[in-house]
């Protein structure tokens, strides 16, 4: 996923604002655990942020697998 | 988790008496009422105050007000109060103090040291499944307390309500569900089904379709689509879930309080033979290996993963 897709950005933005970290250097294949600093139960916090920002429904199941901002963004393009 | 017990007697005799002990309270407390309960308590996991009209009952547990044996004792006191009237309370709301949310379910670092100590021990499946059914025999007990109150109960919710904290929250008459909320039955993950009165409530308040994916996935929904399902009366701002719940209380205690019991009772009946299904269920799948390994592996997890169902 190219570093300019909107979905991409937006979820970059969205998940540097929640956890306070700077956007600088975040990019599609980054693990968002180890380049957000987060737990399982952050990774909700973000999982219901995505939810609400899109509209829509991810199950858990989903993203049991997913570790890098390209991959959740690519399964946000697929459910919008 | 599991009872102590220190008697010389044979384990039968020791299990059946706890038993008949434990039926015996229960059965008592039907009928009379404690007066030694303080209108003003605060635990090593749960406080309450009464403001106003409105019970308020803080769950303060962390990580994630988990339920297990020190929870489970401030519960029964507080279902004590509950029946002996709750100092006049007309309505009464959980909330939780809580970071990660309401609460994240049973005390599964609690069950299964407690599965290995009574192994240690040389306890048998037999005589580790009738502590579990004393253990549930309470959490019971508590619920249907909740449940069946006759004043207006109400649960606010933020963050995570999975297994044993959604089901506290469905004893509820009302679920305010802050943004951040979500509820999940992960049990399945463990081999489990709910076991505190979870899927007869569930099945009480909404559709099959509904209750199956929530039970046979351990998927978590959040506090939209709780609300489009039905599960949650009102959805507000992160928060504010108190403050709203507060106004939902003083409304509940400006009715009658005899017509509020009997539209609660025709509105809310208990499924008592759900949950004594569900309970048999429980006891039976708890004595299977999978359950076990399942929990060692996730007392013995580093995998940032572990939380999700």
């Amino acid at each position: 996923m190219a570093q300019n897709d909107p979905i991409l950005s937006k979820l970059l933005t969205l998940a540097a604002k929640r956890f306070e970290r700077d956007t600088a250097g975040l990019g599609p294949d980054d693990d968002f655990f180890d380049r957000l600093d987060i737990n399982s139960y952050q990774a909700m916090e973000l999982l219901t942020e995505v939810e609400e920002e899109w509209g829509i429904e991810i199950p858990d199941y989903e993203v049991q697998d997913v570790r890098t901002f390209g991959a959740l963004a690519a399964l946000i393009a697929d459910r919008i | 988790m599991f009872a102590p017990h220190s008697s010389l007697l044979p384990w039968p005799a020791r299990v059946a008496l706890s038993r008949l002990g434990r039926q015996a309270s229960l059965a008592a407390q039907k009928f009379r009422a404690r007066t030694d309960i303080p209108p003003t308590f605060h635990g090593d996991a749960i406080g309450w105050s009464l403001e106003g009209q409105t019970l308020e009952v803080v769950l303060h547990r962390e990580p994630c007000n988990e339920i297990g044996s020190v929870m489970l004792r401030e519960l029964e006191e507080l279902a004590d109060y509950v029946r002996a009237g709750a100092g006049g309370a007309r309505a009464l709301l959980f909330y939780s103090t809580a970071e990660r949310g309401f609460s994240a379910g049973a005390d599964l670092r609690e069950l299964y040291s407690g599965m290995v100590d009574r192994r240690g021990q040389g306890m048998s499946r037999w005589q580790m499944a009738f502590e579990v059914r004393d253990f549930l025999d309470r959490i019971h007990a508590v619920f249907d307390t909740f449940d069946t109150a006759p004043i207006t109960t109400i649960a606010v919710v933020h963050g995570f309500c999975f297994g044993g904290g959604f089901e506290l929250a469905l004893t509820c008459d009302e679920i305010i569900a802050e943004k951040s909320a979500r509820f999940a039955f992960p049990e399945l993950r463990l081999g489990l089904v709910p076991g505190f009165g979870g899927i007869p409530r569930l099945r009480r308040d909404l559709g099959n379709a509904v209750v199956r994916d929530l039970l046979l996935t351990g998927r978590s929904i959040n506090s939209t689509k709780a609300g489009s399902v039905g599960l949650v009366s009102q959805v507000v701002p992160r928060g504010r879930g108190l403050e709203v719940a507060r106004r939902v209380g003083e409304q509940a205690a400006k009715f009658d309080r005899a017509t509020t019991a009997a539209a609660k009772s025709f509105a809310k009946p208990i499924p008592r033979d759900e949950l004594r299904r569900e309970k048999d269920l429980f006891i039976e799948l708890m004595g299977s290996p999978v359950v076990e390994a399942a929990l060692k592996k996730f007392v013995e997890s580093d995998d940032p993963h572990s939380y999700l169902p």
